[in-house]
């Protein structure tokens, strides 16, 4: 049944190009479904182990520039007169070193920050972010600053029998995004399953209940940042390859908030929580963009997130299964109840 | 030397508004156990108040300070009655994302009422600045730290000496028991809020005119407040105010002697050392919460 939902949940995805002609809505779904991915890696974090790392555009952006500089090539100077100079490589190897560093920063990150929770926790994120941002926009080197890298080149994949492809298109950038999503969703899903993804949920719950039953905290909450990080910095690879021009700004805290309110919507805690909000909030701006000042849709943003945690504090997808539940439940009971009635009207007979 | 000396007075004056902003989140926190991300809204308020008063109005500039922190405090118990009182009892998480969301709101708004443009105050202060030997400081910025000292004692006697500040201190340390003496926690709690969320308007009310005044000026404020928290000691306002000078030092001297462009990533290097390596803050009394 399950699997039957997802199956056809991702061929209307697949079949959205074919029928949508509008290149602006596709490149929103796009955009959408980077975030979307980020979200997901988000997800890992705030929903399974209840740690809320508002510092995960970090990542994202490390990834994206990462990505960039490793295909664009780079000449910097270091300490001591030396040059470093780096060649331009395929941007598929970007994407691959993208997923390495920032797995790499997730570790040395949650390795940190693990050391306290809640809102300390919080606030060591969001700085570990904005030191990133401010390193991205003053090293003008390495980053060009403000000047942003621009020229960033399409993702080119060698496919068996069809040669180069160079992945331009919107309908191509579509279906790469698809496929990363869909493993992204995959491998998120098989690790929440696993025997990991029950200590993750343990730790959530009760730590010191967890750590009293033999699971190692510092272990599985850093694998759990190191995985959620490299699929940020897989998101940000895609993000630079496909808007092929990056900037410090795309480390700006309201990016991480978008991925909050996208997981926090959806329902934290469940797989396809991300994917049902991130589709509402990466589409909202689009959709109330010809009635409202920009201004204006930032204003409805921010009151969104207040009245979601007031109406839905468990998000819509956790809602919905609970009430969809209630409702099989009260059916069951009403399907039975006339009967049991009509049985007992019958005894004295 | 004479150089030092001059970073060592725009400490003073900056140390001085970082105190006030420190004071207020660190009440807030403290006591109700909310992270606020609306403390740098209300920073960049009460620098719009100071803007209506002085450039629209056309009334008197010390008139605007006044002005800037009752209307820091109604905008602050507004927030607390509508948005955390319903919410009391909820994890730390959720009335965080609720106080970011209303942060967004807020901050779009000021961009939607006022327009991105920056606004800058005209004051009665004479151009020349005070030169005192080999350092020189404007007329405006010591009014700003005189302005400021005065509002970090008026805290300071408000918590330590009244009745109201004794119910905080109370609440603070337990809040059932608090409740059990009579303490009416519900008003404690939308006075703290209100009394935290005047001090930062009166930041930026004093700031605003020093630089220029725009929507987003109050996001590095917030970032700034929670590092001078978290520097100080969750609640200790002593502690708020020589994290307010410790962070201002910083910001000075790295720009001074590293480079401007971090001048602002000093507040998130402190943050981050505090709590890997001292993780009770600088001034600990208390246990910490969370």
């Amino acid at each position: 049944m399950r699997a039957a939902i997802t199956i056809l949940t991702l061929a209307a995805f697949a079949s959205v190009p074919l029928w949508l002609r509008d290149p602006y809505l596709l490149n929103a779904l796009i955009t959408t479904g980077i975030f979307m991915i980020a979200a997901m890696s988000l997800n890992l974090l705030l929903g399974f182990t209840g740690q809320l790392s508002l510092g995960h555009i970090a990542f994202f952006g490390i990834g994206a520039y990462v990505s960039a500089l490793t295909s664009l090539g780079f000449d910097i100077g270091l300490p001591g007169g030396f040059r470093l100079v780096h060649e331009p490589w395929p941007p598929i190897v970007g994407f691959v070193l993208a997923i390495l560093v920032a797995g790499l920063c997730g570790y040395f990150v949650g390795l940190l920050s693990f050391r306290v929770r809640g809102a300390y926790f919080v606030i060591v994120t969001i700085s570990f972010a904005e030191v990133v941002r401010l390193v991205a926009l003053n090293w003008v080197e390495l980053t060009q600053g403000p000047l942003a890298l621009t020229n960033i080149p399409s993702i080119t994949i060698g496919l068996p029998g069809l040669g180069e492809l160079t992945l331009r298109t919107k309908f191509h950038n579509y279906y790469l995004v698809l496929a990363v999503a869909a493993v992204a969703y995959l491998l998120i899903s098989r690790l929440v399953h696993s025997h990991f993804g029950r200590a993750m949920r343990g730790l959530m719950e009760n730590e010191t209940l967890a750590v009293s039953v033999g699971i190692d905290v510092t272990r599985t909450l850093t694998l759990a940042a190191v995985i959620s990080a490299a699929i940020a910095g897989a998101a940000g690879s895609l993000y630079a390859h496909y808007i092929r021009i990056i900037d410090p700004e795309v480390f700006a805290f309201i990016n991480t908030v978008t991925m909050v309110i996208m997981v926090i919507s959806g329902g934290k805690g469940s797989l396809a929580g991300p994917v049902v909000g991130g589709l509402i909030f990466g589409l909202l701006p689009v959709m109330l963009r010809p009635i409202m000042a920009p201004e204006a849709q930032w204003i409805a943003y921010g009151g969104v997130l207040i009245v979601i945690l007031f109406v839905l504090p468990r998000g819509i997808v956790p809602s919905l299964a609970q009430r969809f539940a209630k409702r099989k439940r009260k059916a069951a009971v009403v399907a039975v109840t006339p009967v049991a009635f009509s049985e007992r009207a019958k005894e004295p007979a | 030397m004479s150089e030092f000396l001059q970073h060592l007075i725009n400490m003073l004056v900056l140390g001085g508004t970082y105190a006030l902003l420190g004071i207020g989140l660190t009440l807030i926190f403290g006591i109700m156990n909310v992270v606020n991300f609306t403390h740098g809204v209300l920073y960049t308020f009460g620098a719009y108040i100071m803007f209506i008063v002085v450039q629209q109005l056309g009334l008197n500039f010390f008139l605007a300070l006044p002005v800037a922190v009752v209307a820091g405090w109604l905008l602050g118990a507004v927030i607390e009655l509508t948005l955390l009182r319903p919410l009391r009892g909820s994890d730390i998480d959720t009335t965080m994302l609720v106080m970011i969301g209303a942060w967004i709101a807020m901050q779009s708004a000021t961009l939607w009422i006022w327009g991105g443009v920056a606004k800058s105050v005209a004051t009665p202060f004479p151009e020349a600045p005070l030169v005192l030997g080999p350092v020189s400081v404007s007329w405006l910025r010591l009014f700003v730290l005189a302005a400021a000292a005065l509002l970090i004692v008026v805290t300071y006697l408000l918590i330590n000496r009244t009745k109201l500040g004794c119910a905080m201190r109370a609440t603070f340390q337990d809040q059932d028991t608090a409740s059990l003496m009579g303490v009416n926690v519900d008003l404690i709690y939308t006075s703290t809020f209100a009394i935290g969320s005047s001090l930062a308007a009166a930041a930026g009310a004093l700031l605003g005119p020093v630089y220029v005044i725009f929507p987003q000026m109050g996001d590095l404020a917030a970032v700034k407040a929670f590092a001078i928290v978290i520097l100080g000691g969750l609640g200790n306002i002593t502690g708020a105010v020589i994290g307010g000078f410790i962070l201002a030092l910083a910001e000075e001297l790295g720009a001074g002697y590293i480079s401007s462009g971090y001048r602002d990533a000093m507040g998130f290097l402190i943050i981050i050392a505090v709590l890997i390596f001292k993780p009770t803050g600088l001034f600990a009394r208390s246990e910490r919460v969370g």
